[in-house]
């Protein structure tokens, strides 16, 4: 996984996969219009603003937070996001003696209903290496450093059990609505590899 | 059975390189690979465990050295393969006709 062909894929590689995919339509095993819709949901309407709009809620109101460290897949549908890769979830809260972070050493499991589909580098063999081995120094990686005293969980993922961090809410937030806290919750904060931050 | 993807706890596997901005394919045959793997899914020939594993059975150079939608390619085609459903002297086939037309 360490060499990175996505910008100019070898032509071997597009041939092959138009090859699959014409035989497959050819013998009836998938149906070219789903192969849009499943393509258009991941692409442009699951993403990680679903995630961001949990970690708001949390962050503004109680009950949720409770519901959503307590059975998190129930609290995430109630916002309406429910869905493959997505079934059993575990959110984790980070305090400030407590900063949580997620991998999938074995592949790229990963929340997709609140996250959508994972960043290159999460399924990327250094970061599910060493994520388990040297998390104080991967998080530095992101430019991450914390405090010798705070605890830092890691959490392997499964495809049956996914986790979302639920980040520390900035200082300085307070006077914001959902939507404008929703706003800084960044993809990254909700893997733990960074905290949210208000922009200067 | 241990092989390579269980790869916490290794060394050596280099920085990890964060992209700005990514975008969520990065060609167009990602796509297909991606909604491909997706559809036989629930074509249901196989369950999620057995796609799994079939990644996982990927040469260990060639999982290393492939990216992760080829990784799913390489799943795919071993598991139309193993099951019949489409062989991959069928796939050779098609990919010769292919490049014959592209010429």
């Amino acid at each position: 996984m360490s060499k990175h062909r996505h910008t100019e894929p070898l032509s071997d590689l597009v041939l092959r996969v138009k090859a699959l995919e014409s035989l497959l339509v050819e013998k009836g095993l998938v149906d070219p219009a789903a192969l849009d819709v499943l393509i258009d949901t991941y692409e442009n309407k699951v993403g990680p603003r679903n995630g961001a709009q949990v970690v708001a809620r949390a962050w503004t109101d109680a009950g949720y937070k409770a519901r959503l460290l307590s059975d998190a897949g129930a609290a995430i549908a109630e916002l309406g996001f429910t869905g493959r890769q997505g079934e059993d979830m575990v959110v984790v809260e980070n305090t400030p003696k407590v900063h949580n972070l997620t991998v999938c050493t074995l592949c790229s499991c990963y929340p997709w209903p609140v996250l959508g589909l994972p960043p290159v580098w999460y399924k990327s063999a250094p970061y599910r290496s060493r994520a388990v081995r040297d998390p104080r120094g991967v998080l530095r990686e992101f430019g991450t450093e914390l405090p010798e005293d705070v605890e830092i969980r890691v959490w392997d993922s499964t495809a049956e059990l996914r986790y979302l961090v639920l980040p520390e809410r900035p200082a300085g937030t307070e006077t914001l609505g959902e939507d404008e806290l929703a706003a800084l919750v960044t993809r990254d904060a909700m893997i733990g590899v960074v905290k949210v931050t208000v922009p200067t | 059975m241990n092989s390579v993807h269980d790869l916490g706890g290794m060394d050596g596997l280099g920085p990890i390189v964060h992209e700005a901005d990514e975008p969520v394919f990065h060609a167009e045959w990602e796509r297909r690979v991606f909604a491909l793997t997706l559809a036989m899914g629930f074509y249901g020939a196989w369950n999620i465990d057995s796609s799994r594993h079939a990644r996982e059975r990927t040469p260990a150079a060639e999982y290393l050295s492939s990216s992760y939608y080829e990784i799913w390619l390489s799943g795919l085609e071993r598991l139309l393969d193993e099951t019949g459903l489409l062989t991959r002297a069928e796939v050779d086939a098609r990919i010769a006709t292919l490049r014959a037309g592209a010429v």
